[in-house]
């Protein structure tokens, strides 16, 4: 008898380490002041939206530097459902998720049609479109945005104290059940579909994978999560405009550094990544414009000598893989196939 | 009617200058199928080498343009060998991840250099100078010299790709690069010249842009965002389909200014749109991407 396993050593250590951080950030709200709790959940969002983008781009091959319109879209369905329908925003935010997923479909049948890099402007222009349509919305404070009413605000809990502890609990919920999801797929039929495009698009279409089907998935369920994050970002932020909320820099040049540092087309490699940014971010912003200018320098240097970023440095030298994403068969006699692929 | 006349016609002329955007991205993306994340940021800095040159050397922009394009196409040169080179391969990641860090450096840098202020640069007299083309009807004499100079620029490519030594080089390589290798085409040579062409064409680009309105170190990710829609809309690898690409882009958005200010932006996006629904090869393609 045979069969496939996904654990390893290094993943079952890694799943036990992710579960007692977990415990230790759910309680966060009793040993963590404000400010902690709330970079904390600014944290998760980058997680949650670097992972996204890594499973768009590392994982299904699709470079956008366009997803900044979902982040937008998702926000300004928040401000929209909760300020002229009145619905509560976090049954806003879940609303987000399919609308933005329903939008990403025709939104798909227009970019597919540009092949490799120029599909990655296209999804730009998408973006750009997105921003100006929003500056129109007079409703929605047109170009220069509105903020949410105290009243809505003041509505989600009782206490101030309280409602902070919410925001936090759901930016937590909303990356683990992001990470949670890509990690369900990965491990499913289509995730092994989609780690052969990662490692050779032609060999996986010749194998029978419907390439083009499983990339408009994979387009729609990133819009789909990347929404629902924005809409959370900008209940955080109380406040929204079509420049900050369609932002290349910080929805998508933060996002893609991230994911190249910490290891581009690994599950692991958003986590690390969004850790080193927040760390560098702590001790160099004060330096403004050359920050910046040095973070695309680094960005430079990881793909010219390191392609496979910090996590991928680590899981190759060492073998190590912090989630059960490997395949490997087990033989009945008990010998392994020691060639699995990567996770 | 003639106000019409008026906007068409300015639009008309200012999709010479999206053309000139266009045409460097569609030379190094046939050539070497490089999609330069860096374009539109690269304009900028030629309008801002062009700023340096005007007050330095104290001549007008028109003929700084003798500093200008030999600076930028040296740089363009070092540019390709010295990095972008190395990011080559089937793997189309590494080049765009490397523009787009590029992008983010060369935004920065001027934002650190000259500050989020806007420029631009004077060109005396002949800014505002116009003729009359029919009752009605006036044409600046700047805007058509750029128009005219687009159009000579386009005519340049199209010549230097079909009827010289290097063009051939560059179509050899744009069609097999290692067969042109195995003939002894030194391709990292080939596509550093098609690179040093490209921003020998962003300085042209650069500083027709500044002398025609304000600039700033943030504004280069739309002119990228221009010159792809005027590539897309002209067909790809069609020198003289960006310049039809850039006038119908230039026009969309003279229109889309004239019912509302707030739709010159959108009406030019809607019609790029538009375009790639109904006819995603282009209006004028000539090899597959």
């Amino acid at each position: 008898m045979t069969k496939v396993e996904h654990a390893t050593t290094s993943s079952r250590i890694g799943v036990a380490l992710i579960g007692a951080a977990l415990i230790v950030l759910v309680v966060a709200p009793l040993w963590g002041d404000r400010q902690t709790l709330r970079l904390l959940a600014e944290i998760f969002t980058y997680v949650a939206l670097a992972s996204l983008w890594n499973l768009l781009a590392g994982y299904a091959g699709l470079v956008s530097v366009g997803q900044q319109a979902y982040v937008g879209l998702g926000g300004y369905l928040l401000f929209a459902l909760a300020m002229l329908v009145g619905m509560h925003p976090i049954l806003a935010i879940l609303i987000a998720g399919p609308v933005a997923a329903l939008v990403s479909v025709p939104v798909a049948a227009l970019i597919f049609r540009l092949r490799g890099a120029y599909f990655a402007i296209g999804t730009w222009v998408v973006a750009e479109v997105f921003r100006l349509i929003a500056s129109q919305i007079s409703l929605l404070g047109g170009g220069s945005g509105i903020s949410l009413p105290a009243q809505i605000v003041i509505n989600m809990a009782p206490s101030r104290q309280l409602r902070e502890f919410e925001t936090y609990w759901l930016a937590l919920g909303l990356t683990v059940l992001v990470l949670g999801a890509i990690v369900v797929l990965l491990r499913s039929r289509h995730g092994l579909a989609l780690t052969a495009i990662r490692d050779n698009e032609q060999a996986a279409q010749s194998s029978g994978v419907d390439v083009s089907r499983v990339k408009f998935i994979v387009y729609l369920l990133t819009a789909f999560g990347t929404a629902m994050v924005g809409a959370l970002i900008f209940l955080m932020k109380l406040r929204i405009s079509p420049d900050t909320a369609f932002s290349v820099n910080d929805w998508t040049a933060f996002v893609i550094f991230i994911t190249v540092i910490g290891g581009i087309g690994r599950i692991e490699g958003p986590i690390i990544g969004t850790v080193i940014f927040f760390v560098l971010r702590q001790t160099l912003s004060d330096l403004g414009s050359l920050y910046l200018l040095m973070m695309g320098a680094v960005a430079i240097a990881v793909m010219l000598f390191a392609p496979q970023g910090l996590w991928g440095m680590i899981a190759e030298r060492l073998g190590w893989q912090a989630l059960p994403l490997q395949r490997r068969l087990v033989i009945a006699a008990g010998t392994t196939d020691k060639t699995g692929a990567k996770p | 009617m003639t106000e019409w006349i008026n906007v068409i016609l300015q639009g008309v002329l200012i999709g010479g200058l999206y053309a000139m955007f266009a045409a460097g991205l569609a030379l190094i993306f046939g050539v070497m199928r490089l999609v330069n994340i860096a374009h539109g940021d690269l304009i900028v800095l030629a309008a801002y080498v062009a700023l340096l040159v005007t007050q330095g050397f104290g001549i007008d922009p028109l003929t700084s343009l003798i500093v200008v394009v030999p600076l930028m196409a040296i740089l363009g040169y070092g540019l390709q060998r010295g990095l972008l080179n190395f990011t080559l391969g089937p793997d189309i990641l590494p080049p765009l991840l490397v523009t787009f860090g590029l992008s983010i450096i060369i935004q920065n840098g001027l934002l650190e250099l000259f500050t989020a202020d806007s420029r631009k640069l004077l060109a005396g007299a002949i800014e505002i100078e116009t003729f009359k083309l029919m009752p009605g009807v006036w044409i600046g004499v700047l805007p058509l010299i750029q128009f005219i100079v687009a159009v000579a620029v386009i005519w340049g490519l199209q010549m230097l790709f079909y009827r010289t030594a290097l063009g051939r080089a560059f179509r050899a390589t744009s069609d097999d690069q290692p067969v042109a290798q195995l003939m002894g085409l030194d391709t990292r040579h080939v596509f550093a010249m098609a690179m040093a062409l490209s921003l020998a064409v962003i300085a042209i680009a650069g500083v027709f842009l500044a002398v025609r309105a304000n600039f700033d170190p943030a504004i280069g990710p739309a002119r990228l965002i221009f010159g792809f829609e005027a590539v897309i809309i002209g067909g790809l690898g069609s020198m003289w389909g960006t310049l039809a690409g850039g006038i119908i882009l230039g026009v969309s958005q003279a229109i889309g200014a004239q019912i509302d200010p707030g739709w010159q932006l959108l009406a030019g996006h809607i019609v790029f749109l538009a375009i790639l629904a109904v006819r995603p090869e282009g209006l004028f393609p000539k090899v597959s991407g």
